[in-house]
Formats: C-alpha cells, structure tokens, sequence
C-alpha cells in the first residue's frame, strides 16, 4: 500500500437510529399511498434479505393508514445477477414468494441500500419471468449514491452521501438482535 | 450465511453437512423456476456445458441438459460412441481438448471410479461427476435427499432403507454419505452377496431380510437391480429376488402409512417393485425426477460460481 495510512476517525457513524427509521419508513409509507390509486392493491417485493424486513413494515404502515394491508412478496434476485462467477463464492439463496398474479398489478420493490443500481436492475429482469406489473417502483431505505446504471429509486427513506469504500451496515432488532440502525463503516 | 466455495461436485463423501445443506437450500430457490410459466434465468448466460457421457444414460443426461437450459447456458452432448476416446484417446486428453474448447462446465459420466477427482484436480473447468463407476453419483443422492427433507422437513432422526443392489451402487453411495452426515439413520438390506457385512463399518446397519425392518422405516428407497452389471452368481433368478426383496403389496401394507417409496429409476416393475405399488400415493418417484432438475440446477449454480477450493 503506498496510501497514507488512514489518521481520521474510522468508528463507526450511526447515520439512522430506530426513531429515524421509524419515521423514513412511516413517511415512505405515505408517500407509497399518495402515489398509488388505492382501488388496486400494491404489491411490495422485498430483495432478500433486509429489504423483506422494509417491506414489511412498509405494509405495517400502509395498513394502519389506508385499512388494507398490501400484498408481501420475496424477490430473490441471486440467479438474476451477472456477475455470478467474478465473485468466487456464493451465497445462499432464498426462496422467491410472489402471493399474487403480478399481471396489470402496480408493484414497489423494496430494499434497504440503493447502491450501484445492478441489484435492481437483476429485480427488473427477474420480475419479468413472473408477470408484467402495471408499473413498477422502487423503495429504499438509504441511498447512497454511485449509480452505475439509469436506474433511481422513486422513495428513499436517507439519501447519505458515502465514499466508494465505505460500508453501510443496516441492523434491525428482530433479525439482529441489537436495536434498529444504520451505520457507516469506513474502510 | 452460510457459502459455496467449490468449483466441481466429484462426490458427497468429500462435503460438509453444512454444504450439503446449502445445496439443498439452493435447490429449493430453483424449484421455484421450475413453476413459473417462464422457467428460465440468466445466470450461466454465456456459459457452455459439456455433458461428456462414456457410459450410456438417458435421464441424467437429459436432467442436466434441461437444468443447464433452464440456468441459459450452452449445452453441448458428447457420447461414447461419438467420442475419440474409442480411436485410443485418454480421458485427461480429451478433457483437455473439451477446456482447449473453453466449456466452463464438464459434466461427467465414466465407468472408472475416480474420473471426476482425476479431471477437477487437472482442470480449470467444473467436474460435475454423473456418475464413476461404483462410486458416487452425487446429483442423484442430493436429490433423494432433497425429496426426504420436502415431506419430513428434516433428515436428522429419520430410518431409511436402501434395499437391493448395495454393491454396485453408486447411488447407494451418494445416498448413505449424505444421509448419515445429515444424521438418518441408515439401514441397508440386501442379498448377502450383494450387500456385505462389511458395509458397517460405513456406520449403517445391513438386514438381509427386508421383512423385519418394514414397520420401522420412514422412507424405503429401492435401487435398480442391474441386468447388465450382474453376474449369475450374485442371486440365483429375478424370481427369489422378488420373493425375499421386491416390495410387494404384501410388504408395502406393513409400511407406516407416511413412509416414502423412492426409486432413482428406471424402475423394473414387478421386480424391485410392484407396479401398483410404484404408482401408488406413498410413492414419490416422479417427483424425484422433477427434483433432480432443481438440485442440478442449485449444483451448477454453486460450482460455476465457487473459485475452487484448494485441494
């Protein structure tokens, strides 16, 4: 390494705490029934594993506020992505769970990080093998920047400028077992 | 989370319970392909698969071609008889000739224990072993296991039988590492000719009478008795087979009602099995086939996506 060596503060920086989440999430929520003509239910589509979790409190909160809980889907976008054999591992796959009939239906897929845009643009491909949704949108908890594609989310709970090498950790208390967070690593 | 970090798949002996199950988590994200009415994704976009067949098969050949087709590789067939290797040309060469045409994937069916090892150690491409020999058939013990684990939701506890030809078995093999890593209980039952004692010390149990194991069991699964393999020596005729081995009404009325009846085909009716039996709603032999797809598809997945372990 002939960088520097790195002399500034590299702990960990909570960017959201649970309060914060809550409320992204809650606001989200309104924004999503705002959109959305409420005589045909959503469906949300969580990508694996933490946007499943923003899903589902996406539809906790559409529920309380329009008293019709949205469809919950699972998108596993693992076998859509085209990078399988530059990573040297893989990881494990989840089940994809669509409750419904896709066809002529407005979709929001759901994430926790919006990053490059390469996971989304696998979830477009992957939905295409299960119907053709009447539009499709994208939800994020936290964008942070360095699109590599013409893709941006339509909902973002924090936009939160990063550098390419940071590392942004989603914690949620009923998957993790510590309190709901989103925290910045630096390299 | 757990990971996948090999590039072939030569045996189940050589995994871990943990890759083991990885495969079969794997494999139950693919079965779902297969339900959808477009059964297709683009993960080995762009990848060609060899399926290099030396010995004669039909399903495996054709599982593998529909789960690589479905996973939008390249699929090219090689048969013996259409392959060098009857003008005098080794195996390591014509595998190598098989790289120098820059297939990425390598799925092998030889006669020869061993082949799969001898081609993944001197390779770059993925060995997927289809069978060698009397040795292991990996896919095929994945998929009967993926099968038990659907109805049971688990394998940890649960007896299985493997009855008939123990010897010359390779699917047996599969079989009994896998399950007895995943913690079945493993019994073998047999023809003393064709299952020998010395099978325990595999850390199964042999019965010699299908008889008294019937009542216990939760899945029977009876292998092919295979014409073309056997001497006259090893039962004296098809007849006593079936007297003492073939799962007749008779013995399929002791089973417990939720015990499986698996078969890795194709089945001789009337022979390991009856045929109403082989038709009947505790067995799940179709199924296995269909399954087979989601397991080779999970196998090819992981191996072309695994950088390879050092060996």
């Amino acid at each position: 390494m002939t960088a520097e060596p790195n002399t500034s503060d590299n702990t960990p920086k909570t960017a959201m705490d649970s309060e914060a989440i809550e409320k992204a999430i809650r606001r989200m929520a309104h924004e999503i029934v705002e959109r959305h003509d409420s005589t045909n239910r959503i469906v949300l589509a969580g990508i694996p594993t933490r946007g499943v979790e923003v899903a589902r409190r996406l539809a906790d909160h559409i529920e309380k506020i329009e008293g019709v809980r949205p469809y919950l889907g699972t998108l596993d976008i693992s076998m859509h992505r085209d990078d399988l054999s530059t990573r040297g591992k893989v990881t494990a796959l989840e089940v994809t769970d669509l409750p419904v009939d896709l066809d002529a239906r407005p979709l929001v897929l759901v994430d926790d990080v919006f990053f490059t845009g390469r996971t989304t643009r696998a979830a477009l491909d992957a939905l295409a093998s299960f119907g053709r949704p009447s539009t499709i949108q994208l939800a994020v908890l936290v964008d942070r920047g360095h699109r590599e594609l013409p893709i941006r989310p339509d909902y973002v709970g924090k936009n939160l400028p990063t550098s390419r090498e940071e590392k942004i950790r989603v914690r949620f208390e009923n998957l993790d077992g510590v309190p709901d967070s989103v925290v910045v690593i630096k390299p | 989370m757990s990971t996948w970090t090999r590039k072939d798949l030569t045996g189940l002996d050589e995994l871990t319970a943990a890759e083991i199950t990885f495969l079969l988590d794997t494999a139950r994200a693919f079965k779902g392909v297969g339900e959808r009415s477009l059964k297709k994704v683009p993960a080995l976009r762009g990848k060609t698969l060899v399926n290099f067949f030396v010995e004669p098969s039909t399903r495996t050949r054709t599982s593998f071609e529909v789960a690589a087709m479905r996973l939008s590789a390249d699929v090219v067939n090689i048969s013996a008889t259409a392959s060098s290797l009857q003008k005098g040309e080794t195996l390591k060469d014509t595998a190598l000739n098989l790289q120098a045409l820059q297939a990425d994937i390598i799925v092998l069916r030889h006669s020869s224990p061993g082949s799969s090892r001898f081609l993944a150690e001197r390779l770059d491409s993925s060995i997927i072993n289809a069978g060698d020999g009397a040795h292991e058939h990996p896919t095929q013990g994945l998929l009967d296991i993926f099968t038990i684990r659907e109805k049971f939701g688990r394998i940890e506890g649960l007896n299985i039988a493997i009855v008939g030809d123990i010897l010359f078995s390779r699917v047996a093999r599969s079989n009994i590492f896998g399950l007895l890593k995943l913690g079945a209980n493993v019994t073998l039952v047999g023809p003393s000719t064709l299952v020998p004692k010395s099978f325990e010390k595999l850390g199964v149990r042999v019965s010699h009478r299908l008889d008294d194991i019937l009542a216990e069991v939760d899945v029977v699964n009876l292998l092919r008795i295979q014409h073309e393999r056997q001497r006259k020596e090893y039962f004296p005729g098809l007849g006593e087979y079936v007297s003492l081995f073939g799962l007749t009404k008779a013995r399929a009325a002791k089973l417990k009602p939720s015990c499986l009846i698996m078969h890795p085909g194709p089945i001789n009716r009337g022979v390991e099995i009856d045929s109403d039996i082989a038709d009947g709603h505790q067995s799940v032999i179709l199924e296995q086939v269909t399954n087979g797809i989601a397991v080779r598809m999970a196998v090819l997945y992981s191996c072309a996506g695994g950088a390879g372990v050092p060996t």
